[in-house]
């Protein structure tokens, strides 16, 4: 019944306008990428790694999962601003991130690193020194032992800090409004576009998005049991 | 692998030199020996430092100080600053459990060391390895899905196919159930035999050292108490602590009465001995399997013949260890544990034996016994 309910108002009287859904999906895969790499690059060279430097590292990677979101906004927000060490840089070359697409990607890249980081490093520190010592011995360079030993074995664990990285970028609201604030078309993800819509009355459109936010979860849990169960058919580890 | 094989400088040069010194939690490994193109096993008991020496000379630690050479290559040189990363020292090692890469088949795991050769090239290898090491027609498996005899033969074909300039092998048969070991030591003595370099074997069983190598080192807590030819080590050891690490398990306190003749104070008895070198004896030392056991003595008691009583006895699957007291008999009135000489005897022996009333004579030959130093 209640989703009759949502179902009516989501009845097209006039075409919803699906920007969000499309900006939110661009933006998640986009930022993804970015954590995928840049987590995996500081979580292997954490690998280890002891010593004062590794704190300081550590520490910096998981600010923004301690930090309120908007906290992190606003520092991205001093950062890339007109007056911004790198908000310089870039205007000098032209270009102004604040309130534009790419300030979307960076904003979720940077609020969903911390768990790419932590689930690789994790993943990592988990696979048996001896694989790696192994492949030294046969004539292996460090980056081939990374990709061809010790990624391998790390696989699972990485995985799931992707499809956490891009669940986490998906979700994010705090930081995106600070740094990219809500533009419709151009950055208003779906998170924001919601809680302006609602702000505005605007219930069909909250619900629309709502329904949208819930197919695409859905559909990416369905991906990680498939992709989980498929490994276990084919018997890997 | 776009290594040089440095050309061996002038001089009678071994294979592998080791002079190294690492320190450890518990003590510092400080070791120098050479080794031929042959076999060497490394005996010692666990925590002497045996799998860190291996380490040092792989590259996988860094030792303090030192030098490592290998086929006149310095691979690691403290005082030149020299230290030849792992990857390029060309050496096989055999890991304990065998560190196979359980994401690849046995095949992939072979030709892993040789990815810079062609495809064709790498087959061939691989066939040869597999040929080698008798598991061919395994190489589509999966580590898992292969007994722990084949992944040990996986594992040393993978280190043999990089033909490496020494192979170093760290327990190989501590990980194996008993009836898979003296397969794999077969395996390993051909392996050996084939095999054109220094092979270093590291091991806490006596008797894989000694049938494994005829060149043997004792490491005792990250020091050398033995180098040399496994024979002269087992026959006379240089120490108290080698003796005990080669599996002897009678001793005593040794006073020397006049060249040939000292007093073994712990067993109460004096005892012609083989050495000229008695002087600095503190111990004497005999193995079990030496001792001669007889029902009765002579009518005339034989040179190193004492009456002797039995404490207890303890059979293993072939043997029978019997427990022997030399001075009177019975556990009554001396407590169970004391017993002077542990002797090893044949089934049948201690079947002919174990009947007859004591006292039993033991006798302990000359040329059996060794003067230990202090």
């Amino acid at each position: 019944m209640p989703l009759l309910v949502l179902l009516s108002y989501a009845a097209p009287r006039v075409p919803v306008d699906w920007s969000p859904l499309r900006i939110s999906v661009e933006t998640s895969i986009a930022a993804t990428i970015v954590t995928f790499f840049a987590g995996l690059a500081a979580a292997a060279w954490r690998q280890g790694r002891r010593g004062p430097a590794t704190a300081i590292v550590d520490g910096i990677c998981l600010l923004p999962l301690v930090l309120p979101p908007t906290v992190v906004g606003f520092f991205l927000l001093l950062l890339f601003g007109r007056n911004g060490p790198l908000g310089k840089i870039l205007l000098s070359l032209g270009a102004s991130i604040v309130f534009s697409w790419p300030a979307t990607v960076i904003a979720a890249a940077v609020v969903a690193f911390p768990l790419m980081y932590l689930s690789s490093r994790a993943a990592l520190e988990q696979v048996d020194l001896r694989f790696l010592e192994a492949a030294r011995t046969l004539g292996a360079s460090e980056w081939r032992v990374f990709h061809a030993v010790a990624l391998p074995l790390a696989w699972p664990g990485v995985l799931a800090g992707t499809i956490l990285s891009f669940a986490r970028a998906l979700g994010e609201f705090g930081a995106t409004l600070m740094l990219a604030g809500n533009i419709p078309g151009k950055t208003a993800t779906i998170p924001i576009a919601i809680y302006f819509a609602v702000e505005s009355d605007d219930m069909r459109h909250a619900i629309a998005w709502c329904l949208a936010d819930v197919a695409i979860s859905l559909v990416l849990l369905g991906g990680v049991y498939y992709g989980t169960h498929a490994r276990v058919r084919a018997g890997r580890p | 692998m776009a290594l040089t094989r440095a050309s061996a400088r002038a001089g009678p040069e071994m294979p592998l030199e080791v002079q190294i010194e690492k320190k450890l939690p518990e003590f510092t490994l400080d070791v120098a020996f050479t080794a031929g193109d042959e076999p060497l096993s490394v005996l010692g008991p666990s925590g002497s430092g045996k799998s860190m020496l291996l380490r040092c000379i792989a590259g996988l630690e860094r030792a303090n100080r030192g030098r490592v050479a290998l086929g006149g290559r310095t691979l690691f040189d403290s005082s030149e600053g020299i230290r030849v990363p792992a990857r390029e020292r060309r050496v096989g090692m055999l890991f304990q459990h065998f560190a196979l890469f359980p994401h690849m088949t046995v095949g992939e795991n072979i030709a892993f060391g040789l990815a810079e050769l062609s495809a064709n090239e790498q087959q061939r290898r691989v066939a040869a390895v597999l040929e080698r090491t008798h598991i061919t027609g395994l190489e589509g498996r999966y580590p898992r899905q292969i007994s722990g005899g084949e992944q040990q033969r996986a594992a040393l074909a993978r280190a043999l196919a990089i033909d490496p300039e020494a192979i170093l092998l760290d327990e190989p048969l501590s990980a194996l159930d008993t009836h898979l070991r003296s397969q794999m030591e077969a395996q390993l003595q051909e392996t050996f035999a084939a095999y054109r370099g220094p092979a270093l074997l590291v091991t806490h069983n006596i008797e894989e050292a000694y049938r494994l190598a005829e060149k043997m080192l004792v490491l005792s807590r990250g020091r050398v108490a033995a180098f040399g030819a496994r024979d002269e080590i087992f026959r006379r050891p240089p120490s108290l602590e080698v003796a005990r690490l080669t599996g002897c398990k009678n001793f005593s306190g040794a006073r020397t009465v006049s060249p040939g003749i000292v007093d073994a104070l712990d067993w109460g008895c004096r005892l012609r001995v083989d050495h000229e070198m008695t002087k600095l004896a503190s111990h004497v030392g005999i193995r079990a399997h030496e001792l001669q056991l007889t029902e009765t003595g002579g009518a005339i008691p034989a040179e190193n013949e004492f009456p002797c009583w039995l404490v207890r006895s303890s059979p293993t699957p072939f043997r029978v260890t019997v427990y022997l007291s030399l001075r009177g008999p019975g556990p009554e009135e001396k407590g169970a544990a004391s017993f002077d000489l542990q002797a090893e005897l044949t089934k049948e022996k201690w079947r002919h034996i174990c009947d007859r009333p004591m006292p039993w004579h033991v006798r302990l030959p000359p040329e059996s016994i060794f003067l230990l130093p202090g």
